[in-house]
């Protein structure tokens, strides 16, 4: 039985907003073991990015418990979250959120601002990562100076550059083209495959979430039990 | 630890045109702070390097310029044999002086501006240690003939050499220039004292008497046995203190300054916090991003507040290098006391561009505050969201 890395217990989720309030998560209880690819899908508002963001400790669960690595999410004050998501976790936004002032190279280097690690040291780093994702020449590019694709392979190299041992993506590849999706997946799966890393991804795309191992369907703020798909889904054919 | 200023440093390069604006917002108001500081040192050098700790000067009682004082010629046969008065051979270092004001057509103002001219015996000139001759001779008793302060020579084209002066009862000959450093000399003019007496119908209503002491320790006891003689009716005080008290013209000059500074740096202060509120809302996202990478609300307001240093110290600068070109300009101010123009230079110091560049460092950190400590508190959620 390999070792869990996400664990999550009647985990809740409401948001309250003037007069009505949002359940976004209803008693979840998901885990996700380590060397795990999940592709978590479901409908728009299924909750799929709310479940994300507790995982990462951007959001704190209404109710239930959520244990990440060890770590009891709801005990661990702000500072020390920071800390923590920096050493274990590496995200990958939809919409890449690289720095536009900062070079390819800089981008990735950040996270390791807040290690103890040399400038030469980070350099070598991130410079690793960047040839890891097939960009060795485009270190000193500006975000604007790269394809969408290059830019969310920058924004990969960013999230593996701390070595994390979870990688959380919410819809890397929604902004991207078919071939440069292509591209972003198979690196994802190459990282998942050669590098052993956790992955935890939300999709829409039944194509991507084939690059998974795994797939878990959220609906109305539940999780449905594994192999468990919606009524009105049809299983897409392979790629 | 941080997040590194070079990503600060780009973020004002990438929206120049605020960065520029907002700078020389900053600027304009740290240079109105620095010329009215630089004048006001350089009123206060002028007044500060004149008088000589060892000189008394007696003027009457309840005056408080020489220009309001009165001393008749009885009073200073009195005064010149007090004991503890410097002697050069048998005449006693006592000088009679009168001062009056005169009106002398400017550079500046075609209508005239008021000089001092001081009536002074020879003694005088002597006892004034400083006082060179910069060009031509010293007057001669007995004629009509003066000898103006480098500044005056400067400033006021009828007072060059060899020219011909229109006051009192008729033409007085300019025979010479003199430099006293930095003192307020320059900006007098010098005649012989009974010439010019007489020609104001002053000859026993003379204006003050400066006396040299022994040595320094005489000093304070010769302005007590003359503050306390009744008779005499004086009031005595180092020339030094004098000349300081002048200063105070000074004073209401930099207190206007400084107020109207503060009014800018007030509105410099909101035109810094608008750009970096601006900054933060554009910024949204990347704040959102840096948090999920793992930097701490502290160093996201540090960083904004950073910025907003960098943007401030950068206006300061600009405003330092704005006020330079005015060190060493020469320029006159009406004083309040004596109702006549003093000659001064602008002394941009060191320590005045360092109050410059704290003072905007200052306006920096109360516009970026604000701004600094929304962007810290941002949830990140929220802050991922906005566009
Ligand atoms: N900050 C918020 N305030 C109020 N309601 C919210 C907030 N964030 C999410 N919700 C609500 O929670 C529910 C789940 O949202 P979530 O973003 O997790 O959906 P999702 O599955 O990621 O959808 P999508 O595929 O469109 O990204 C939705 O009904 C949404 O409206
Ligand atoms: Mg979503």
């Amino acid at each position: 039985m390999a070792e869990t890395v996400i664990q999550t217990k009647q985990l809740q989720k409401e948001f309250i907003r003037d007069e009505f309030h949002v359940v976004a998560l209803k008693d979840v209880d998901i885990t996700i073991s380590r060397g795990e690819f999940v592709a978590l899908m479901g409908p728009s508002g299924s909750g799929k990015s709310t479940l994300l963001h507790l995982i990462a400790a951007m959001d704190r669960p209404s109710g239930g418990e959520i244990l990440v690595l060890g770590e009891n999410l709801r005990t661990l004050s702000d500072r020390a979250i920071a800390h923590w998501r920096n050493a274990h976790i590496g995200f990958v936004f939809q919409s890449f959120n690289l720095i536009p002032v900062l070079s390819a190279v800089e981008n990735v280097e950040l996270p390791l601002k807040l290690t103890n690690l040399k400038k030469k040291e980070r350099m070598e780093h991130a410079e690793t990562a960047l040839n890891l994702v097939g960009l060795g020449d485009r270190m000193h590019h500006l975000p604007r100076q790269l394809s969408g694709g290059q830019e969310q392979r920058v924004a990969i190299a960013r999230a593996i550059v701390t070595d994390p041992d979870l990688i959380l993506a919410d819809e890397p590849t929604g902004n991207l083209d078919a071939t440069s999706a292509q591209d972003v997946l198979t690196l994802l799966s190459r990282l998942n495959k050669e590098f052993g890393k956790t992955i935890v991804m939300v999709t829409h795309d039944p194509h991507a979430a084939h690059f998974a191992t795994k797939s878990r369907h959220l609906e109305k703020g539940e999780l449905l039990p594994e192999g468990q798909v919606p009524v009105d889904w049809t299983v897409p054919a392979k790629a | 630890m941080a997040i590194p200023v070079s990503y600060n440093l780009r973020n004002l390069v990438v929206r120049k045109t605020t960065t520029v604006i907002t700078a020389l917002g900053i600027a304009l108001t740290v240079a109105v702070l620095l010329a009215v500081l630089a004048l006001v040192n350089g009123l206060r050098t002028a007044f500060q390097s004149s008088g000589d700790p060892l000189q008394i000067l007696v003027m009457r009682k309840g005056a408080t310029a020489e220009l309001s004082s009165a001393v008749t010629r009885e009073v200073f046969q009195d005064l010149k044999s007090m004991a503890g008065i410097a002697r050069e051979g048998d005449e006693p270092r006592a000088s009679l002086e009168m001062v009056t004001v005169i009106n002398l057509p400017s550079v500046d103002s075609p209508t005239g501006m008021n000089v001092t001219l001081r009536g002074i015996l020879p003694v005088g000139v002597k006892m004034r240690d400083d006082l060179k001759l910069q060009d031509g001779r010293w007057f001669q008793a007995g004629q009509r003939e003066v000898v103006v302060g480098k500044s005056i020579a400067k400033r006021y084209p009828g007072a060059h050499m060899g020219n011909k002066l229109r006051f009192g009862r008729g033409e007085w000959e300019v025979v010479g220039v003199m430099d006293g450093g930095q003192s307020a000399v320059n900006s007098e003019i010098f005649g012989d004292l009974n010439q010019i007496s007489s020609d104001f119908n002053r000859a026993d209503g003379l204006s003050s008497v400066l006396l040299r002491a022994t040595d320094a320790a005489t000093v304070p006891a010769l302005i007590n046995s003359l503050n306390d003689d009744r008779r005499l009716g004086v009031l005595a005080q180092t020339e030094k203190s004098y000349y300081e008290a002048q200063t105070n013209s000074g004073a209401l000059l930099q207190y206007l300054g400084v107020f109207i500074s503060i009014i800018m740096a007030v509105g410099s202060s909101f035109a810094a916090m608008n750009t970096m509120y601006a900054a933060v809302a554009r910024r949204a996202t990347e704040i959102g991003t840096l948090r999920v990478l793992g930097f701490s609300k502290n160093s996201i307001m540090l960083s904004f507040l950073m910025e907003s240093l960098l943007l401030s110290g950068l206006g300061g600068l600009v405003g330092c290098l704005l006020v330079l070109p005015l060190n060493n300009i020469t320029t006159g101010i009406g004083s309040f006391v004596t109702f006549s123009e003093i000659a001064f230079n602008f002394r941009v110091s060191p320590e005045i561009m360092v109050i410059g560049v704290t003072f905007a460092l200052v306006m920096g950190a109360v516009g970026g505050l604000f701004p600094a400590r929304m962007a810290a508190r941002k949830e990140i959620l929220v802050a991922l969201r906005e566009i």
